[in-house]
């Protein structure tokens, strides 16, 4: 009769192992086998490569801006949407925005010459967004949990004040932050999450020019930002949402910090 | 909460989620966006048939399972090979730029597997859910969640890592 710890190890125990199913007393006659059959733990280094470029690949689906259909109520009447007509090229075409107008707001691309510094600025936050809204286990430096710890950090690397904005109105918490830099010094990214796990950056640093300015947005494959300079601050917010949703959020970080 | 509060709020919370796997698993989002929205409509009319509200998720992924292998009329488009390209396409953009490469070319392969061995891979290495749960989504025992995993972790392993000839032997 042999013990759980020296039965034969299987195929089944080997995957058990990768998606941590495997049972505690099980793992070192694993590990053993492991260690004395390099071809198969080639076979399963693979598996677990895969298992995360699965993540990588797909993760970042769960941030696209849904279409009406799928926002509540959901009993509205059927409306065949846009992408689901014309497919994605068209859909694709759309991403980049030229708008403006009416409400007072500046459409940009990323790199528009005349955004000049804040063409940089605003690539910055949007790199650091998306390096940062798909990570698992570290996605902010300080959690939220130590709120006042956070802020007076990060103020104090960036050489102002800083509080982080209330966005419960809109359904997203603060998840924390981190401190970063670009090419002009210390930069800091607070991360929200709204129930169903999406997440938004508020990137913030020291403003080069100390005029004020209104909000300008960038969009660029589903990842959007409203971006502006307040107070000797220059900021950006960015998300992969609907332009709308973005907008009144931006707005609402604006007031807080004006309040 | 009691099952008659499932209200719309508790279910679009889960929709993000859905809508990746859906997408992930049908290959576009115009498919995966009518098969949500399938799958919303059934468990708004279906609720009270969930006895324990803290299982909604997986209720959730139930419906959907259900409804895309009677295939309805996400079944209805055409050119499954070109959707997969373009799609791999679609998704790579949203990868950070060094990746976007190696994000295409798996999503690619991803798009060659079985719509089974696709389901076992997402609902294990994308949702993260446990084998028991993936039994109980799927309506199948343990030790076929299991040999199907190592089955369909082998093929994508050789379509990523073998090229042309393993996908026909594949076919066969």
């Amino acid at each position: 009769m042999t013990t759980p710890e020296e039965e034969p190890v299987t195929e089944a125990d080997l995957h058990a192992w990768l998606d941590g199913e495997l049972p505690e007393e099980r793992k070192p006659a694993v590990r053993r086998y492991l260690d004395d059959h390099p071809d198969v733990a080639r076979r399963f280094a693979s598996y677990r490569e895969q298992q995360e470029m699965l993540g990588r690949a797909f993760t970042p689906l769960i941030n696209r801006p849904l279409p009406d259909s799928l926002e509540p109520p959901f009993s509205r009447p059927r409306r065949r949407s846009l992408a689901l007509l014309t497919g994605f090229a068209v859909a694709a075409s759309l991403l980049m925005f030229v708008a403006g107008g009416a409400t007072g707001w500046l459409a940009r691309g990323w790199m528009t010459p005349a955004g000049g510094p804040d063409g940089t600025f605003v690539a910055n936050a949007v790199a650091a967004h998306r390096v940062f809204v798909t990570e698992v286990r570290h996605p902010v430096e300080v959690g939220a949990d130590q709120e006042e710890h956070l802020v007076t950090w990060l103020g104090k690397r960036i050489g102002k004040p800083l509080r982080a904005p209330r966005l419960s109105n809109h359904g997203y918490e603060l998840v924390g932050g981190r401190l970063l830099s670009d090419m002009d010094g210390p930069a800091a990214q607070l991360m929200y999450q709204d129930a169903a796990g999406r997440r938004i950056t508020l990137y913030v640093r020291p403003s080069r020019d100390p005029a004020n300015t209104s909000f300008r947005f960038a969009g660029d494959h589903g990842v959007r930002a409203f971006y502006w300079a307040d107070n000797g601050l220059a900021w950006a917010l960015t998300g992969e949402l609907e332009r709308g949703t973005l907008s009144a959020l931006a707005e609402e970080v604006y007031r807080a910090l004006n309040t | 909460m009691p099952a008659d509060e499932i209200d719309e709020r508790a279910i679009a919370a889960h929709v993000p989620r859905l809508r990746r796997y859906a997408a992930a698993l049908v290959g576009n989002m115009a498919d995966a966006d009518d098969l949500v929205q399938d799958c919303v409509e059934k468990a708004l009319t279906s609720r009270r048939s969930l006895r324990d509200p803290s299982r909604l998720g997986g209720w959730l992924m139930s419906i959907l399972h259900n409804l895309h292998v009677s295939g309805l009329r996400w079944r209805r488009r055409r050119g499954h090979e070109l959707s997969v390209e373009r799609f791999a396409d679609d998704v790579a953009l949203s990868a950070p730029p060094a990746d976007r490469v190696a994000v295409r070319d798996f999503v690619r392969a991803f798009g060659q597997l079985s719509e089974e061995h696709r389901r076992i891979l997402l609902l294990t290495g994308l949702e993260g859910m446990s084998y028991r749960e993936v039994a109980e989504v799927l309506d199948v025992p343990i030790g076929t969640v299991m040999s199907r995993l190592a089955r369909a972790r082998e093929r994508l392993r050789v379509l990523l890592e073998g090229g042309e000839e393993q996908v026909l032997r594949r076919i066969k």
